[in-house]
């Protein structure tokens, strides 16, 4: 038996709202519901462009609100739909528009545009030019190279892995205490996605260093070149890549 | 015939005169400007004799050269705010934006029409059927009004900017302006070409004499590229400036200048999506004329250029991408600053208008080929795959559209414990982004292989092979797109993840080649089942390309709002300085409703358009009626 279109089409976007919101019942990994409007707003577009797409599906969608609508004999089922359509429009309304105590959405990117030079050091970097200056030990000298880690991994947990864990998984001791939340490494989206001179210029500056646009900044990250040397940020430098598996980004093999 | 020959001609002196006037005009006043910059004495003599000068100086030695250039060339200015002219009541830069994306909407319509037009032209010569040359001329004769539009705003254009930002101003012409110089004179071939294109159009329809129209429409065409690429090499030097020193002085190489490390990519992105556009507008105006149309037969014929104007706009679709990655990719690597104010700062969110907007282009796209199903009864065989179509598109488009950073209130944050979320973060970046496009065409054209055989029956004995093997392609194409996207994309490193796009179109693109060639000899000869009835087409469809028209017009004005603003405050990147008082980076608010009010614009004088052509071709129609 073919269902009938209408019902179709209310199945469908009740199937595709509960998938959306199953993440965050089930998984407790809520999609934010900023996205949820936006992908029922896709799912609904495709569900109803498909159904218009051939005439017969078209009719068996419109023909039962037409008839709702126009038969006299359904003016009891026609005064229902006309009461309780309103009403559930002007609750939306009402939920939507109701004052709450939450803090506002902060739109922070997370990994902002870095200053073409940075002053760190007593020096000044240029960014577009900078890079790791022990990475090329890799492969002429993994000896060397597998020792350097190793001393970053010291710097790391010395310094760093209070706030962005023992596992680099961004779960450290006081990691819960900070809005924003102290980075995860082993992140797809984080060191794996920059560049070694924009890890430097955001260890050497921190939170502070971070630039005016789309401030305020309210990161916890320290400035490190108050505590620790130029050598060793870009030695913990090595330690997060190696540690992770990731490799900095780069143009060239 | 004779007396609408003189009102063609009477039409024709017209528009040249209120060409070459324009053309002297503006000529006129960008000569004077170009004179009062002192760097540059642009008098024709004066840059020949300049050009001696310099090849007599040359047996001179080496040292003498750098005085020579120091003199010539200047660094880049530090300009204050007081050397931005203010204009009381009109803000600058908001009328520089606006009036540059109105020429740049209309140019692209320009430019891409006569691609359309020599095509389709070609097409009917190969065919020797009458009705391509037709709708050729239909396709240029809308064009052209919209041709003598882009002129007004180029010239309101170079008003604009001499008048808001004449130190930059002079400072572009100091380095370019022999190509500004060449494009004046290119457009004013343009111009010859365009006319003698259309107003020759049915003098030259026979024999030898439609060769040389042919040729007419390739030098137009030709003109008309490299008319664009000069404009694209000064856009593009101002993001990524080369033949300059750190200070912006010019070293005297012009080809250095222009060949900048964006030039390629934006000359290639901006080229395929003008033709992808043109054929938007053009199915716009199909749809207007077939919901507008009295009788079958019209219906038929607006119906049909509809239809070959959405094909247009698919074919340009379909590398889009590809194209668009390419030119990101050089933009990251041209400066990781630009780069990642591009995707990972403020401008991020744009990208993800930006991505809704380009879902809703092959949303409408897929749209019209099913609805274009109905054109034949034998379409009921293949009405039933468009669900998993359907399905497999909006899944893809879930993916290409999740954004990188989520947006989320302070309680979700919490809810999620940190701004990463678990299943989202992967979907986030590029590797899923590109598997997600790559499947999202391959099922775009599956409509279109489903649509094409929608009303025929192939009858060569290899067919259940032919079948067997498309279907196999595809497979196989999918599964590599996901293995190359999935493990190259998230277990190795960014080199290999972004090479790994590269196969990954090449096997998008093996799928649409290799099934069209089996498709087109499976179904040489091929039984019809039903007619397709041109005209039988349900009007909703319609709407369709009106919102392609209108969701590409918008692309282009946001695209070229981020492509522009993440130079941020620099008129030339690095090297020129934008001090003015309107060089800050809008919000995303103020952005979008600019970008929003010129599509506003742009939509209503296209609509003008379309309603002179609709009544001019009345005219024709009267006129014939009354022989
Ligand atoms: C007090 C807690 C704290 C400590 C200690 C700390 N960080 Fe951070 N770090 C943060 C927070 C919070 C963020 C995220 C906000 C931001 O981007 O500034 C961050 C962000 C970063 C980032 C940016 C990652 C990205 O993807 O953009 C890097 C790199 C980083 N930290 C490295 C380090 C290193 C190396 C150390 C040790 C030398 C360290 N951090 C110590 C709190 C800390
Ligand atoms: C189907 C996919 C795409 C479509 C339909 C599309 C369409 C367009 C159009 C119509 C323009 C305006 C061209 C012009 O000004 O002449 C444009 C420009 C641009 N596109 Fe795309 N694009 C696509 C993919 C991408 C992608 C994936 C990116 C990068 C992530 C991208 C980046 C840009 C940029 C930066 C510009 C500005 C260039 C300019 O100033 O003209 N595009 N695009």
């Amino acid at each position: 038996m073919k269902i009938p279109r209408l019902l179709l089409f209310v199945i469908i976007v009740v199937i595709s709202y509960g998938i959306f919101k199953a993440p965050g019942i089930l998984l407790n990994q809520p999609i934010p519901s900023s996205l949820i409007v936006m992908y029922m707003f896709f799912a609904v577009v495709t569900t109803l462009l498909w159904i218009t797409s051939t005439e017969k599906d078209m009719q068996g969608l419109v023909g039962p609100i037409k008839t709702m609508i126009q038969d006299p004999t359904k003016k009891t089922l026609r005064n229902i739909v006309f009461v309780i359509v309103p009403l559930v429009a002007g609750g939306i309304t009402y939920t939507q528009l109701k004052p709450s105590y939450e803090a506002p959405v902060e739109l922070r990117s997370i990994h902002p545009a870095p200053p073409s030079t940075v002053k760190a050091f007593g020096k000044t970097f240029n960014l577009a030019t900078l890079v790791n200056p022990y990475r090329k030990l890799e492969k002429e000298d993994p000896a060397k190279f597998t020792q350097l880690v190793k001393e970053g991994g010291e710097v790391y947990f010395k310094n760093c892995f209070y706030c962005h864990g023992d596992k680099l998984d961004g779960k450290g001791h006081y990691a819960h205490g900070f809005n924003p939340l102290p980075l995860a490494f082993t992140d797809i989206g984080t060191i794996a996605q920059l560049q070694e001179s924009f890890v430097f210029w955001r260890i050497s500056t921190g939170g502070p260093g971070l630039p005016k646009e789309a401030a305020p900044w309210v990161s916890a990250m320290p400035v490190w070149e108050n505590f620790i040397t130029e050598d060793e940020v870009w030695k913990v430098i090595l330690f997060l890549y190696n540690y992770t598996g990731y490799a900095p980004r780069s143009w060239e093999k | 015939m004779r007396l609408s020959s003189i009102v063609v001609k009477k039409n024709l002196l017209l528009k040249m005169g209120f060409t070459v006037a324009l053309f002297f005009f503006v000529s006129l006043f960008a000569f004077q400007f170009l004179e009062s910059t002192k760097f540059f004495p642009i008098g024709v003599d004066t840059v020949y004799a300049a050009e001696q000068a310099v090849t007599a100086e040359k047996p001179a030695g080496a040292e003498a050269k750098p005085d020579a250039k120091k003199e010539e060339y200047q660094p880049a200015p530090k300009l204050t705010e007081k050397d931005y002219p203010q204009v009381k009541g009109i803000n600058g830069r908001i009328m520089a934006w606006l009036v540059a994306q109105l020429h740049l909407w209309f140019a692209a319509f320009v430019l891409a029409v006569p691609i359309l037009v020599f095509i389709v032209e070609i097409i009917g010569m190969a065919t020797k059927d009458k009705r391509y040359d037709k709708m050729a001329y239909e396709f240029i004769k809308v064009s052209l009004t919209a041709y003598s539009i882009t002129a007004v705003f180029g010239g309101l254009l170079l008003f604009t900017l001499v008048i808001f930002y004449p130190d930059f101003m002079r400072y572009m012409a100091n380095i370019f302006s022999p190509t500004m110089l060449a494009y004046a004179f290119l457009f004013f071939a343009e111009s010859a070409c365009l006319y003698i294109y259309y107003y020759g159009w049915h003098a030259m329809e026979e024999g030898t004499a439609k060769w040389v129209h042919l040729t007419i429409g390739w030098m137009l065409n030709i003109i008309g590229t490299v008319l664009m690429f000069l404009a694209n090499a000064w856009v593009s030097f101002m993001m990524s400036p080369h033949g300059v020193d750190a200070a912006g002085v010019f070293e005297g190489n012009i080809w250095h200048a222009i060949h900048n490390h964006l030039w390629n990519p934006l000359n290639l992105h901006r080229t395929v999506a003008n033709v992808a556009y043109g054929g938007s507008i053009i199915g716009a105006y199909a749809a207007y004329k077939f919901l507008s149309a009295r009788n079958t037969e019209e219906k038929a014929h607006y119906d049909w250029m509809g239809y070959t104007a959405n094909f247009i706009a698919i074919c340009g679709l379909l590398p889009l991408p590809f194209a668009g990655y390419w030119l990101i990719a050089e933009i990251y690597a041209y400066s990781q600053q630009m780069g990642i104010t591009l995707m990972g700062g403020v401008f991020a969110w744009l990208f993800i208008i930006q991505a809704v907007l380009i879902g809703a282009l092959f949303l409408s796209v897929n749209y019209y080929l099913w609805c274009g199903m109905e054109r034949s009864k034998g379409a009921e065989r293949y009405t039933k795959y468009i669900k998993y179509i359907a399905f497999v598109i909006v899944a893809c488009f879930l993916v290409w559209f999740t954004p990188h950073t989520l947006i989320m209130t302070p309680g979700e944050l919490k809810a999620l414990g940190g701004p990463y979320h678990k299943y989202l973060g992967p979907l986030g970046i590029m590797p899923a982004k590109n598997t997600a496009v790559n499947i999202m065409l391959i099922f775009t054209f599956l409509s279109f292989l489903l649509y094409r055989r929608c009303n025929k029956i192939a009858t060569v004995s290899w067919a259940p092979i032919g079948n067997a093997i498309q279907a196999a392609i595809f497979v196989a194409a999918i599964i590599n797109i996901c293995i190359l996207g999935i493990y190259y994309g998230y277990f190795t490193n960014t080199v290999l993840k972004v090479g790994s796009s590269v196969p990954q179109v090449a096997s998008t693109l093996f799928v649409i080649i290799s099934c069209m060639i089996i498709d087109v000899f499976m179904f040489k000869g091929a039984k019809e089942v039903a007619p397709l009835q041109w005209g039988k087409i349900p009007d909703r469809s319609q709407y369709a390309l009106f919102i392609l028209a209108v969701s590409f017009t918008w692309l282009m004005g946001l695209m070229g709002f981020i492509r522009s603003a993440i130079r941020q405050h620099w008129h030339v990147y690095t090297v020129f300085r934008d001090n003015s008082p309107d060089a800050f980076t809008p919000t995303i608010g103020y952005a979008t409703k600019v970008v929003s009010i010129g599509v506003i614009i742009f939509m209503a004088i296209v609509i003008f358009i379309f309603w002179l052509a609709h009544i001019s071709g009345k005219k024709n129609v009267s006129q014939g009626a009354h022989h």
